[in-house]
């Protein structure tokens, strides 16, 4: 609870330094904003409800990309894993496109599947997809010997033995490249939807942008702050703790 | 079926093979086990005990020699052999009882194996810990399920490979007294690697002592002394003295080498 609090105390003063700092040093809005102006453009937005559709259609292509990239990614994972040829061509060129922000691809995608939705979902799939397709290679690699061994001696084997012991052993590594996929697929999100058509959270930003609306803007990165926060600390580290006690693998303290 | 036809290792061999070093790791190991036995395998470490028993798992091959249950070659591991490794390698994400039911799910309904799994969990009397998930229960209190475990699948030789040796001594004490019960309920033939003496005296019919490099069989001993031995310490001390003196050499032989090993690196 103290935590909290303090978090509490420390937010609060960060917004009165701001405000006063706007007011104090009397900054144009058009360069910042004081926290009053955003709660101002927010609450328009909010009341005419066309930051609810920019969230949600954000969040829809969000969970479109996410889950096509976690399909592919637990496939390619399983491949590199098990396969040795494969993890020394194909997962050489996974790390070498991983060093490349997914981001650099929108031009190309937007000459193959137009300026459209399909450009940006293109975009959060390639981002999520590599970090999920390394780490579940590293969680198939990282299975106990000791639970095939055992898994061996009570008559599993081949298939069984991937899908009842192997899988569900490399859960924690699964969860963990899920969580990063998201973090990586939500900045691509953005970036993607800044550089290309709405409705969505970034296209609202860069809109607000054109039009000199900083108040918007500074909003609408609050609001993409706030999300992303919110579905790591709430969701994803929550999951991920539950699954490292469970499967035993807390270090201890 | 003849008695002394039960388990059988003959002429067992094993290299290992490391940069292109050939080490020898058992040399002619033959034994035959009765049904029903307790035989403890005993020696110090790198006399290659845990490579027999796994090779009697069938989970290493042997570079040379079969082992015989029941007349039938082992070529791979089976259900006919349960197995109890140092750590208890109960599945994480399983709850108690499912780790117990996880060798039986294939031959039998799921309501029939809980039962069985319940049954086995009542043995090593762990009937009220069902439901709890591996991390919440204690290191001795998972050796347990993972005994449960192995004998649910009702094998005809229970492999344990140095089941209590990362254990606490009340610990082990008190397993070592519910896994005798256990071994006098179920009449199985069990095949005990471990490297304390006391322990193999404690529990077993027969003590095979293993010496090292290559691992070879000194001495196969019968332990006459009356159960429970815990009423004949002077017995069990004299046997524990014999040995002793058996196994001197070897750890001698070992830490020499050790040493010479430390001094050229």
């Amino acid at each position: 609870m103290q935590r909290t609090i303090k978090r509490i105390i420390f937010f609060g003063l960060l917004i009165i330094i701001w405000q006063a700092a706007v007011k104090i040093l009397n900054v144009s809005p058009a360069l910042m904003p004081a926290p009053t102006d955003v709660v101002k453009a927010l609450t328009t937005g909010f009341e005419d409800k066309t930051l609810i559709y920019d969230i949600l259609a954000s969040f829809r292509r969000l969970a479109i990309g996410l889950l096509i990239a976690i399909i592919i990614g637990f496939c390619l994972g399983i491949l590199l894993a098990k396969n040795k040829t494969a993890d020394e061509t194909l997962g050489t060129l996974i790390l070498a496109l991983q060093s490349v922000p997914s981001i650099v691809w929108l031009p190309i995608a937007i000459m193959w599947f137009g300026l459209n939705e399909s450009s940006v979902i293109f975009i959060v799939i390639l981002g999520a997809t590599l970090v999920i397709t390394i780490n579940m290679r590293i969680g198939i690699k990282n299975v106990p010997p000791l639970y095939i061994r055992a898994a061996q001696t009570m008559g599993s084997g081949g298939i069984d033995l991937f899908a009842k012991v192997i899988l569900p052993a490399s859960v924690p590594y699964a969860v963990t490249g899920i969580r990063l996929g998201w973090a990586f697929a939500w900045r691509a999100l953005m970036a993607g939807e800044i550089l290309s058509t709405g409705p969505g959270l970034g296209y609202t930003l860069k809109y607000a942008s054109d039009f000199g609306n900083m108040s918007m803007v500074i909003g609408i990165m609050i609001i993409i702050g706030v999300i992303g926060t919110i579905v790591d600390i709430i969701f994803f580290q929550r999951i991920e703790q539950n699954v490292i006690r469970r499967w035993g693998l807390e270090t201890s303290k | 079926m003849g008695d002394d036809l039960f388990l059988q290792i003959k002429n067992i061999n094993k290299q290992f093979i490391n940069q292109k070093v050939t080490s020898d790791v058992l040399t002619n190991i033959n034994l035959d086990i009765k049904e029903g036995e307790f035989v403890s395998i005993l020696g110090p470490s790198g006399c290659g005990k845990s490579t027999l028993l796994s090779i009697v798992a069938g989970l290493t091959k042997p570079t040379s020699g079969e082992i015989l249950l029941g007349g039938n070659p082992i070529k791979k591991p089976g259900k006919d052999r349960g197995m109890v490794f140092q750590e208890a390698a109960l599945f994480p994400w399983m709850t108690v009882e499912e780790n117990v039911m996880f060798p039986l799910r294939k031959e039998m309904r799921k309501s029939e194996a809980r039962e069985v799994a319940h049954q086995y969990l009542q043995m090593v009397q762990l009937s009220n810990y069902t439901k709890h998930s591996p991390h919440e229960l204690s290191g001795g209190m998972q050796q347990r399920v993972s005994i449960a475990r192995a004998l649910s699948m009702n094998p005809k030789v229970l492999l344990m490979d140095e089941p209590f040796g990362a254990l606490d001594e009340q610990t082990r004490a008190r397993l070592h007294y519910e896994l005798e019960k256990i071994w006098i309920e179920t009449k199985k033939t069990i095949l005990f690697v471990t490297h304390s003496i006391s322990e193999s005296i404690k529990l077993s019919d027969r003590i095979i002592v293993m010496g090292t490099r290559p691992g070879v069989v000194l001495e196969d001993i019968e332990v006459k002394v009356p159960r429970p031995r815990g009423e004949h310490p002077q017995a069990v001390v004299e046997l524990e003295e014999k040995i002793n003196g058996l196994l001197k050499t070897e750890i001698d032989k070992v830490i020499k080498e050790e040493l010479a090993y430390a001094a050229n690196n």
